[in-house]
């Protein structure tokens, strides 16, 4: 690990003004960014920590029924607090990493990072979630760019995630088997106007919405109705775990899977 | 009524109390004053020729001490190959140069290029990346049979090819195992890669240099199942050493798998640069790094064939097999496709006809060695396959086909030059069925269906050879070493006793397991026994712990200590109670006259042997220590059957495994628990080679699997709860304990049975797949089950 400043603000404009200096890079619970500096990867000339922020932690419903999780709140926090309010967002975050993991690592640290394997960003699209930063409000449809890829500007903080609660929802993991992230995880969210899916793990252009399948569900709820789609594997990660086409095929079980389990 | 102590007893594990509680002592426990870090800079590219390192920058950087290159160590030996194979045509093998920092070439991604010394370890790490180095990219070879082509980059220059050996056994009867299979009623042919794993011990590699300018003497802590043997192979091949300015001390080590058996470059560096330096030098390597650099194992690549007969007797077996040196030799890569491979090929069976070739090769890959099982593991996986394969084939059951041509006789000599002594397959079969229930698979395979899965069931026998041996033997095979071990038992003046053995523990519970023969044989409490290992100027020469010898190997010697201790100590006991020597028995550590009420206790035996103030000085010396050598009269044959039971989601081709017995015959044990706990970590190790771990380099030789983000290790949610039985038990003919070896079994026999298994289930589901490769991913077998 290289030397690098370390700040720890408490409230988010001592936050945002920490990050207008050069190389400095904002630190969630750090599960990737420390490993990454621990290798020499990375190299920030200061990190400013977001965990001491009381006003990012913490998960609470909104007057519309809408779930606001704060963008420090770890994944732990999410699945313990979540668990009533919106039970498939809360099994999703008690399912990543190990209990570690869990404890250190912050939802919106997942968001920022944005990795194609990552379980978050396929709620967050799913559930046409609202990504808060400390300048503006990003829908998910907007935020998510790519791999690693996201709308953030620089130095741009991701404050809380609001949540709209489908009627029904699940989330479907199916693991790598060496890091134990999602080879390909599919959420399912069910709302009154409709169906959003959304596929993460798969594809070279990170996660993404199954837009065939949204509209055979959105007419149908059932497994059934997914008969006949299935997903190209063109554009889909090829690496040890995994060929393309395995992907997609792959994609379209847990999609099933997910439906039977949400309705 | 199981015993309390003593032979067949099951104490815990005494050193699980330091282990447990973090008072362990490991390599890395051990700082010295004045110590130095160093880091070594590591080629990142797999072929390319060396056209300059500058160290300019770098020297000058903060807390720098020194910066090694390969400059450095001209005259100075490289790391010598432990075991010289001699090839079909009469040639020996082709035996590269091994420097300790790359010389002229780098060969592999993680070949060292430069060693910087500093005050710290970050210091150290700051300079390597302000070291220069010009290096031209050559082509990689990393695909062993385009290795083999003419005109494909030679990984060694000086070299004819990048063929090491090409190694025919037994060649005599080459011609007669063609014309058998030839002439077969059936010949059932399969292709196989037996993949390369990375050992991943928990605790990655070590060393500390140390050098006493007041004596000339040089010491090496390091992470070793073997300090002897790094000892004699450092100091006399590598530095240049003598053995009595020279000691290695392997403290408490956190697991091996034949990974910390060999002599590695950084070991050399940190005793080469102590000396140098004057002032210790330090190496912990990082997980990444131990990817890098660690002796890897496996990779093989076979075709094997069996012929059987119109009565589906085995008549012939004929394997050929491609395997992976990587870019160097290692300690004793040679020998695992060859002397632990080609002699174990007839397995449990009577197959007459035998022909094994076998061809090393060279790549820019990590060196390939030995990791748990070592050839054995290559040798079982393509037999019981075949056989699974032929009797899918003919239509047979596989375990009828099994049962009708196992050996039945003993000692049996094979047509691949081993003669088992004992055995009884048939009885471990018996007790598979039996502890497996495998009557009731039919029904679990139905209620599995019920749930949408396929079922599978995998069976199969495997033999090991433990404790290789004798060293007259392996020497004319090419051992570079003696293969005998050694013990001495040091009987203290108020009767407690430390064994010094030549064997290392690192996992295997030697300190408890060996005070429990001692201590039955003298009638003593175990806990005055305790066990002194892994330190070369402690214990006497002998040769460590690997090949599951440690007990049958060292605990032979240490029985042959501790007879000679009883020898003298009843010639005491005859002496303090006028007696004939003859009339004297020791029974629960009292010495008694036969016919006669008379005794005396052990420990008024060993204070008279320290305190000869009453004792037959004109007859015996004083004290009370015997050494001993042993050197066994042949391999030892642990043999076994072993079942499991998968699920595989028809849907996503993952595997499950459901259920997992294994019926071992390792003669008589000496403490069933650790037997049992090391059953439980070969069959972990073997179901991750089946189903998770997989070593892979891309086109170039990066390697892609080179952290745990992409290398999958079993995990304990991975593995069912094993049915583990070990009371078929005939006892090894040779050795004074009837013990035969434990620790490899079950790495070596579960592979194939879990990959005949997922063949059966996914047969089962009407899909015509007869092989998958391993590790048998739920993308590989979704795609068999496509077709």
């Amino acid at each position: 690990m290289y030397e690098f400043e370390f700040e720890r603000p408490g409230s988010i404009s001592d936050a945002v003004a920490a990050l207008k200096t050069d190389e400095a890079q904002a630190l969630g619970g750090g599960q990737t960014l420390i490993p990454t500096m621990k290798q020499r990867l990375a190299n920030p000339a200061k990190l400013v920590s977001l965990t001491g922020i009381g006003e990012m932690q913490g998960v609470c419903v909104e007057d519309d029924g809408a779930l606001t999780i704060g963008g420090a709140t770890p994944h732990a926090v999410v699945a313990e607090k979540a668990a009533a309010s919106y039970p498939a967002l809360a099994a999703l975050a008690g399912n990543i990493g190990d209990p570690a993991v869990r404890n250190r690592g912050t939802i919106g640290g997942s968001l920022a990072n944005n990795d194609p394997s990552a379980c978050y960003p396929a709620a967050a699209l799913a559930s046409g979630a609202v990504i808060v930063t400390n300048a503006r409000e990003i829908p998910a449809d907007d935020y998510f760019q790519g791999m690693f890829a996201t709308a953030l500007e620089e130095g741009e903080i991701i404050t809380s995630v609001r949540f709209p609660v489908p009627r029904a929802a699940n989330y479907q993991k199916f693991d790598q088997a060496a890091s134990r992230f999602a080879l390909v995880g599919v959420f399912v969210a069910r709302f009154d106007d409709g169906v959003r899916v959304a596929v993460t793990g798969a594809s070279e252009d990170g996660v993404f919405r199954w837009s065939e399948a949204e509209a055979a569900l959105g007419s149908d709820f059932s497994a059934a109705a997914l008969d006949g789609l299935a997903l190209p594997a063109d554009g889909m990660i090829g690496d040890l775990h995994g060929t393309p086409e395995y992907r997609a095929h792959l994609a379209a079980v847990l999609t099933r899977r997910a439906v039977q389990a949400a309705a | 009524m199981p015993k309390d102590s003593g032979i067949g007893a099951s104490p815990k594990r005494r050193e699980d109390v330091r282990f447990l509680t973090g008072t362990g002592n490991y390599t890395d426990d051990i700082n010295l004053r004045g110590q130095a870090y160093v880091h070594f800079l590591r080629s990142d590219v797999a072929h390319g020729r060396i056209n300059g390192v500058n160290t300019d920058a770098a020297e000058g950087m903060p807390g720098v001490v020194r910066i090694f290159t390969g400059a450095d160590f001209e005259g100075v030996g490289g790391l010598p190959c432990g075991w010289q194979v001699t090839d079909r045509h009469g040639e020996v093998m082709q035996e590269p140069a091994h420097p300790v920092l790359a010389q002229g070439k780098v060969r592999h991604v993680g070949d060292p290029i430069a060693a910087v010394v500093a005050e710290t370890y970050e210091q150290a790490r700051d300079a390597a990346e302000a070291i220069e180095v010009d290096i031209e990219d050559l082509p990689a070879v990393i695909d062993m049979k385009a290795a083999l082509k003419d005109g494909a980059p030679k990984v060694h220059d000086d070299l004819t090819s990048n063929l090491c050996y090409d190694w025919g056994f037994v060649e005599e009867n080459r011609e007669a195992v063609d014309e058998a299979i030839r002439n077969a009623a059936h010949v059932t042919t399969l292709e196989l890669v037996n993949q390369r794993l990375v050992a991943n011990p928990m605790e990655p590699r070590v060393a500390v240099g140390d050098y006493s300018r007041a004596n000339d003497e040089s010491t090496l802590y390091t992470t070793s199942q073997n300090p002897h043997v790094i000892r004699l192979l450092m100091g006399a091949f590598v530095l240049g050493i003598p053995e009595h300015k020279l000691r290695v001390v392997a403290p408490d080590v956190g697991g091996g798998f034949g990974s910390k058996i060999f002599h590695y470059a950084e070991e050399a560096f940190c005793t080469f640069a102590a000396r140098q330096l004057n002032r210790p030098v330090k190496w912990t390597s990082s997980r990444s790094e131990a990817f890098l650099s660690d002796a890897q194992g496996r990779d093989h690549v076979t075709k094997i064939e069996l012929a059987l007969d119109g009565d589906n007797n085995f008549v012939a077996l004929r394997t050929d097999t491609h395997a992976n040196m990587g870019a160097y030799l290692s300690t004793f890569s040679t020998s695992v496709p060859t002397w632990l491979h080609g002699v174990l090929m007839a397995g449990n069976y009577k197959t007459p006809l035998i022909y094994v070739n076998v061809k090393a090769v060279f790549t820019n890959t990590v060196p390939v060695d030995a990791y748990r099982g070592a050839g054995r593991p290559e040798a079982t996986f393509q037999l019981e396959r075949v056989i699974d394969k032929a009797a899918r084939e003919l239509g047979v059951d596989p375990i009828a086909l099994r049962r009708q041509n196992f050996i039945t006789e003993f000692p049996y000599a094979t047509p691949v030059a081993v003669e088992y002594d004992t055995g009884d397959y048939v009885a471990t079969m018996d007790k598979l069925e039996e502890i497996a229930d495998l009557s009731g698979f039919a029904a679990r395979r139905a209620e599995s269906e019920k749930r949408g899965k396929l079922r599978g069931l995998g069976v199969n026998c495997y033999i090991e050879a433990c404790g290789i041996a004798p060293s007259a033997l392996v020497g004319q095979l090419g051992a570079r070493a003696g293969l005998y071990d050694a013990a001495t038992v040091r009987v203290n003046a108020t009767g407690s006793i430390s064994v010094m053995v030549g064997a290392h523990s690192h996992g295997q519970g030697h300190e408890t397991a060996f005070p429990q023969v001692v201590a039955e044989m003298l009638g003593i409490d175990e806990s005055m026994v305790d066990i002194v290992h892994g330190d070369s100027s402690r214990i006497p020469f002998g040769m460590g712990t690997y090949g599951s010898r440690s007990l049958a190997v060292c605990g032979s010697a240490m029985v042959r200590a501790t007879e000679k201790i009883i020898n003298k100590s009843k010639k005491i006991a005859a002496h303090l109670m006028e007696a004939s020597e003859a009339d004297i028995e020791l029974k629960d550590g009292q010495f008694t006259v036969a016919g006669t009420d008379k005794s005396v206790a052990w420990g008024d035996v060993t204070l008279a042997a320290y305190v000869p103030h009453n004792y037959p000085l004109e007859e015996i010396e004083p004290g009370l220590e015997e050494t001993a050598f042993y050197d066994p009269a042949n391999f030892t044959y642990p043999a076994g059957a072993y079942a499991c039971e998968v699920e595989v989601d028809p849907e996503t081709g993952k595997v499950t495994i459901e259920r997992f017995a294994a019926a071992d015959d390792f003669g008589n044990v000496v403490n069933p628990m650790i037997v049992d706990g090391q059953v439980h970590g070969g069959l972990a190790q073997g179901i991750g080679q089946a189903l998770l771990e997989g070593c892979v380099y891309d086109a170039d030789g990066q390697l892609l699997s080179a952290s745990y983000m992409d290398y999958a290790m079993p995990r304990a949610d991975d593995l069912p709860f094993y049915s583990v039985d070990h009371s078929c038990q005939t006892p090894c003919t040779h050795n004074p304990l009837g013990v035969k070896g434990c620790g490899e079994a079950g790495a070596i026999g579960s592979p194939p049975s879990v990959v005949n298994a997922v063949v059966d289930a996914l047969q089962s589901g009407g899909h015509k797949v007869d092989h998958v490769d391993m590790p048998l991913t739920p993308s590989r077998v979704w795609a068999a089950m496509q077709g």
